[in-house]
């Protein structure tokens, strides 16, 4: 009784569709960002790495490569500042976490092409 | 100013308008029954009384089922008095029911319940002493009060202890008002509010609920 009220509080909060991708896929986020009195739309282009937390609560990680620099962002799946995902391609990954990937660089940092169908087809 | 009797449901999380997650509170509000009326001429002051959650008959002592008789109610776990001011309108006879539709374009409310208990806490946790060091020579003391007076000081009274010193102690499970909640969300079909912030108490306590008297009534 407890969680379906709570839950029914959080479904107001809930984006109604988020796109599907996977660990391993790379995607673009596109992220609203407030400058002053300006918002603008900046696109973070990266491997997901992680997916974690449910509901309302839910974040998934991106990791890209900035010249030889890792950097990863955390988004929350539902935030509203998070205005678009777009899977481009998606990646062959093993285990729901790709935090190995932290410890590689250059070629091998490479996720094996995985021919799925949920890619945006241009 | 309005009261209303209700329960924590629990927590969980809201975006607002700028798109920032804040913690909020959902709270079973309602529905209450008046369970009398107070007059001046009767009790000696204006007042509603309300009840929230019933209890059963077999569970309910004689003068407790003769009192909601009188409303011509169930007997209620959780009784509070709403009290009114000389020239307040009463709308409520005994019996009625109130909901959350009462706050209805109330922008701010407070919430009392009861704190969770603490137990026997010492006076960082109790009161937030700074305590001691953890290493440079302290020595079985790292957490203790420190000095609580001299032999003869003034400040005491006379080398007695100053009343009221805080020491080590029952902490939590009192009566805790927390003020100033912004009130996100009316929902009257299945008697919820949702209130920014932390409501003392555990998931589970009862909670009055009342208008801010603190706080300017705007809705933003």
């Amino acid at each position: 009784m407890k969680t379906e009220i709570l839950d029914s509080v959080e479904a107001r909060h809930l984006k109604p569709e988020v796109p599907h991708f996977e660990v391993g896929d790379t995607v673009d986020v596109h992220c609203r960002i407030v400058e002053g009195n300006k918002t603008r739309v900046q696109v973070f282009n990266g491997t997901v790495i992680a997916r974690s937390g449910r509901g309302i609560n839910e974040t998934f990680t991106v990791r890209r490569m900035v010249g030889d620099e890792g950097v990863e962002r955390i988004f929350p799946l539902h935030s509203p500042n998070v205005v678009d995902i777009r899977p481009l391609r998606s990646g062959k990954a093993r285990r729901a976490k790709l935090y190995y990937l932290r410890k590689r660089s250059g070629k091998s940092v490479r996720l094996a092409q995985r021919h799925s169908d949920h890619m945006v087809r241009k | 100013m309005t009261l209303l009797l209700g329960k924590k449901v629990g927590m969980t999380q809201a975006y607002d308008s700028e798109g920032r997650m804040t913690a909020v509170t959902v709270l079973q509000a309602g529905p209450c029954t008046v369970m009398q009326v107070k007059t001046p001429e009767t009790d000696g002051y204006r007042a509603l009384q309300l009840g929230f959650e019933d209890v059963k008959k077999s569970r309910t002592k004689k003068p407790l089922l003769g009192h909601a008789g009188k409303a011509k109610t169930t007997p209620k776990r959780f009784v509070r008095e709403w009290r009114l001011d000389q020239d307040e309108q009463v709308e409520y006879a005994p019996g009625d029911a109130v909901s959350v539709s009462v706050f209805e374009g109330v922008g701010y409310v407070d919430v009392a319940g009861t704190s969770k208990g603490k137990g026997y806490a010492g006076v960082m946790k109790r009161h937030g002493f700074g305590g001691f060091l953890a290493s440079h020579g302290t020595e079985r003391k790292h957490r203790a009060p420190g000095s609580i007076g001299s032999h003869a000081s003034d400040r005491g009274h006379g080398g007695n202890l100053k009343k009221g010193k805080r020491m080590a102690g029952r902490m939590g499970g009192v009566r805790v008002t927390s003020k100033n909640h912004r009130l996100l969300l009316i929902d009257a079909e299945r008697n919820l509010l949702v209130v920014k912030g932390e409501v003392p108490g555990p998931t589970g306590g009862y909670v009055e609920i009342r208008t801010s008297r603190t706080r300017r009534q705007t809705q933003t």
